[in-house]
């Protein structure tokens, strides 16, 4: 038997090592194919370093060879979940540097289609993040709805995904026969069914604990690191393009009256119809990001049944597409929308011929991306995707 | 009480002994001859096999159909004709033809011998498991704990097959599944030894037979504790045999397959027997332990359940009652993994220590509390109710290698009241 | 403020370091000198009156014609551009600045052009900047962590520069 202290036994503490692994690009949940290398002490993760960049296909110098109106393909194919608002964007890019008017009638029509898009890019990413949070019901409830839209989005443009709808200068064709009152039907199903999304995600108590103080983005960050949409208003910052943004843009929303989805003095507009704030959230968390989208859900449909009407109202035609060679003025000209996932800019620099000089596309979601290393710093592992899928981005705009 | 735990060639009363008499009578042996009790336990063996095997097929073909209508969808409706009952079978045959990978980094050892270690826990489980009066392959006077014990093994193959796999992804997994199982073992544990407590045995013929006649002598009306106890061992059980909100240790959003990313073919579709088959080892402890094992909300059966030969009738009608409870068990479990999110890895752990532990806790003092005093509930209220002791006490004097086959002592038991 | 004023404060307040500008145009803007950006950035996020507290979008243009036929009738001298767009959300208007830079550093083709990075002044422009460098190559000194960022980190030479002609093959994928 060992008496007193033996200076030959040394106590060991459990030496752990810090592992790095590799989250993507061949990962269930990294919305296509990010990859985050992640520093992680068992399951705390230490450091979050993003790479993108694996669906790059230089679609800005892609542009530099092509007209405005043979681009706009190439903006379907950057968020391919709201193609429509893509197209938007760069048609009111095109029609800035030409100085192009529309006629009332092709602005309501635009409202309608950019607000049923926000709609369906919404819902995939609401379900994309119950997927991310390990239910899967939501999605396949989200694409059930989601299909309609598409159906409808079908009728107006003959495509389902990459619609090439909106052209500098209007839309390639007027809103087929009776599809406003479809719309309308469709609007009146979607509106109970909502519920049930906020039955199953919003309120549900497993999702709160997941998502409520996780992923915190302070307003002052999310402004430094230039966010924007859902995840600048999940911070609490009143800013919406649609309302503070350029008037060539606002002025497609002149007349129509919504208000901007953040939250003022612990309140969101109209969100007593809602559930409520659960008391775990914190301003500018993932709870935050996802509720925005659902209320601008709500927003949106508003604003369509706002559209309709002054559609219906609206006289002449809903605009002539330019030529497809159409001549630029010389000159640049930057707009930014509203897209879905943030503002989306896009920059042309013309010399005077029909094929642009220049063609940058700002993306929300590059911006939104970039600001992941600060909020996944010293979470576990299983609120990487938590984060990442609140952020709700999509490759194909980061990486163009 | 004697423990003949894992004596599995034993000469035990219940279905058993009366296969192995009638193989030595078959073979003109004695009819304790040890042959026939060989034969007799392989009979059961592989008709366990068989339950687990087919019981995996229908449940996930179940799995599918309930999720697809979950989710506004049809699942699948071509293979095997209208409702594609036969779709699982056609994946096990192409798991089957698929290419048997193993990792480059991996230790093949610990890698082939996880999903097999798995499945054996879950199987053995299976042993101990009364499909009705007698009717299991050893009716161990401590099946309750058995049973606990074995399902607790499970997570050894999870372990190693994380470990074993070489992969990041599949460590997390398995690290996850040690710290979540060892957890949920203690609180499980708990939640068992009420019903334990009550019926005062752990032999999982006589807790089923205690509660025989009208459904509220079901244990669960048995005081007002238990309906918390049930709720509290559901979940715990859940979280044993890694079903969502639980189901960590293979979290797709998160760890990609969690310890199976690496498996693939056969292997992986051994490591989902097992899940099933734990599955199905919870649920139908949960209808024993609960929900009057194979009795039926009422007693039809009870008038020949004492007749020597008709008793088999009814042995049989509480078998289909035995295997509908847990199929609905099994059921709910589908349902709450295509409702619920899952949760995160310490909050599963908070779950289990802050909540199901003491929960289980003061319902088994309560329960005690309760038993102690006599308070009457739902079940003292019944008409012409078996005495719980009655039962236990023919039990116990009972000795299990005396002649009288298990049923006949649960008739006398029965007659005496 | 309206466009003009805004111009107009910035040309007194740096004078010389404010090489030109134009309030007429689709989008104001004024150009600035390379080696003062950061100055004139930090000066346009601080100040009360103006709190340019986002930075849309950098972008580089590159002006240069590789056919020598249509060279010769080009309006300007072969040059790269750096334009920033502001944005404030406190005060609701926009400017941009243009900065102008040698397409090569020195004139010596294969050295990237440098100017100051304002990752410091707004952190969005750490990204923003690791695309510029790597589709149009300008070098952003002081930049923290100037990688690649949507190319592959061995990829040669910088796509949106006009002369750029795409590798024949990259690890034994053809490439035209």
């Amino acid at each position: 038997m060992a008496t007193g202290f033996d200076s030959r036994v040394v106590e060991y503490d459990v030496r752990t090592d810090e592992m790095l692994v590799n989250m993507g690009p061949q990962h269930p949940s990294t919305h296509g194919v990010l990859r985050l290398v992640l520093r992680t002490d068992g399951e705390i993760v230490s450091e979050v370093t993003p790479h993108i960049g694996y669906l790059h296909r230089c679609a800005e110098k892609i542009g530099e060879n092509l007209t405005p109106r043979q681009w706009i393909p190439y903006t379907d194919r950057m968020d391919y979940l709201a193609g429509m608002n893509m197209n938007l964007g760069w048609s009111l890019a095109v029609e800035k540097l030409m100085g192009l008017q529309l006629p009332d009638k092709a602005r309501h029509l635009r409202v309608i289609i950019a607000e049923l898009g926000r709609i369906a890019s919404h819902l995939v990413g609401m379900g994309a993040y119950g997927l991310d949070l390990g239910t899967f019901s939501p999605f396949l409830y989200a694409f059930r709805e989601r299909e309609k839209i598409l159906d409808l989005f079908e009728e107006v443009c003959g495509a389902r995904l990459t619609y090439s709808y909106i052209t500098p200068g209007g839309a390639t064709a007027d809103l087929p026969p009776g599809w406003i009152g479809r719309c309308e039907a469709f609007l009146n199903e979607l509106v109970p069914i909502i519920s049930d999304y906020h039955n199953l995600l919003t309120s549900n108590a497993i999702f709160i604990k997941r998502t409520c103080g996780i992923g915190v983005l302070s307003a002052e960050m999310a402004i430094d690191y230039g966010c924007s949409g859902p995840v600048l208003r999940g911070s609490g910052v009143d800013y919406d393009l649609r309302r503070d943004g350029e008037e060539r843009y606002t002025e497609m929303y002149d007349g129509y009256s919504f208000e901007v989805i953040a939250e003022r003095d612990g309140h969101y507009p109209k969100d007593h119809q809602y559930p409520k704030v659960p008391q775990d959230a914190v301003l500018g968390d993932c709870w935050h990001r996802f509720y925005v989208r659902m209320l601008e859900v709500m927003q949106a449909i508003d604003l369509l049944r706002q559209g309709f009407d002054r559609y219906s109202a609206a006289t002449g035609d809903w605009g002539t597409p330019i030529k497809l060679t159409q001549k630029l003025p010389k000159g640049e000209a930057y707009l930014e929308t509203e897209a879905p996932r943030g503002q989306m800019g896009f920059y042309l620099v013309s010399d005077g011929s029909s094929i642009p000089w220049r063609v940058r596309a700002r993306s929300s979601s590059f911006c939104n991306l970039s600001v992941t290393h600060e909020i996944c710093r010293g979470v576990p592992i299983a609120d990487v995707p938590a984060i990442v899928g609140s952020l709700d981005i999509v490759m194909g705009e980061i990486d163009r | 009480m004697r423990l003949n735990v894992i004596l599995f060639f034993g000469k035990h009363p219940g279905a058993k002994r009366i296969v192995a008499e009638f193989i030595n009578s078959l073979l003109s042996l004695s009819s304790d001859h040890a042959l026939g009790y060989v034969v007799a336990s392989l009979i059961h063996c592989v008709l366990l096999l068989h339950v687990i095997a087919v019981g995996a097929l229908v449940f996930i073909w179940m799995e599918r159909k309930v999720s697809g209508r979950i989710q506004d969808r049809l699942g699948p409706t071509r293979v095997g004709g209208r409702f594609g009952w036969l779709q699982t079978l056609a994946d096990g045959l192409k798991l089957i033809t698929k290419e048997d990978l193993m990792p480059g980094a991996a230790d093949p050892l610990l890698f082939r011998l996880a999903p097999y270690l798995s499945f054996a826990a879950s199987f053995t489980a299976f042993l101990a498991l009364p499909f009705a009066d007698g009717w299991a392959a050893q009716v161990l006077n401590v099946g309750a704990f058995f049973v606990l014990a074995v399902l607790g093994l499970e997570v050894f193959g999870v372990i190693l097959a994380g470990y074993g796999s070489g992969s990041k992804w599949s460590l997390f997994g398995g690290m996850r599944e040690a710290a979540q199982v060892v957890s949920y073992e203690v609180p499980l544990g708990l939640c068992v030894l009420v019903p334990v407590t009550v019926c005062g045995t752990l032999n999982l013929v006589t807790i089923g037979n205690m509660q025989a006649g009208l459904f509220t002598n079901w244990l669960i009306f048995q005081n007002p504790f238990m309906p918390i106890v049930f709720l509290a061992f559901f979940t715990c059980a859940m979280a044993s045999v890694n079903r969502a909100p639980f189901d960590l240790a293979e979290a797709e959003s998160e760890l990609v397959a969690g310890f199976h990313t690496e498996y693939s073919g056969l292997r992986w579709s051994i490591f989902f027997m097992a899940e099933y088959g734990s599955m199905f080892v919870v649920s139908a402890l949960a209808a024993i332990l609960f929900f009057g094992a194979w009795h039926g909300p009422l007693p039809v059966f009870a008038s020949i359940s004492a007749s020597p030969y008709l008793m088999h009738i009814a042995n049989l009608a509480g078998c289909t009652n035995f295997i509908l409870k847990t199929v609905i068990g099994v059921t709910v479990m589908i349902w709450i993994r295509w409702t619920l999110p899952r949760l995160r890895i310490d909050q599963v752990i908070t779950m289990c220590w802050k909540y199901c532990v003491p929960i289980a806790a003061f319902c088994l003092v309560g329960t005690v509390a309760w038993e102690v005093t006599g308070l009457p509930w739902i079940g003292d209220m019944t008409p012409n109710r078996n005495p719980m002791g009655s039962v236990r006490e023919h039990w116990a004097q009972d000795d299990p290698v005396a002649s009288t086959s298990h049923s006949v002592v649960i008739a006398e038991g029965r007659r005496n009241d | 403020m309206s466009e003009k004023s805004l111009l107009q404060l910035l040309q007194s307040r740096f004078g010389n370091v404010v090489t030109g500008g134009d309030a007429d145009a689709i989008d104001p803007w004024i150009q600035v000198e390379p080696q003062s950006l950061l100055n004139v950035c930090t000066y346009l996020r601080d100040d009360n009156k103006l709190r340019f507290d986002l930075l849309n979008c950098i972008t580089g243009v590159d002006y240069f014609e590789p056919d020598a036929k249509k060279a010769a009738k080009s309006p300007w001298q072969p040059h790269t551009e750096l334009v920033y767009h502001l944005s404030s959300i406190a005060l609701k208007h926009t400017l941009v600045i243009k900065v102008v830079l040698p397409r090569w550093k020195n004139d010596q083709e294969g050295s990237l052009p440098e100017v100051d990075s304002v990752s410091s002044v707004w952190r969005t422009a750490d990204w923003h900047e690791r695309e510029v460098y790597d589709l149009s190559g300008i070098f952003f000194q002081g930049h923290p962590d100037l990688r690649r960022i949507l190319c592959p980190e061995d990829w040669v030479g910088h796509p949106l520069r006009k002369d750029y002609q795409m590798p024949l093959e990259y690890h034994g994928i053809r490439g035209r």
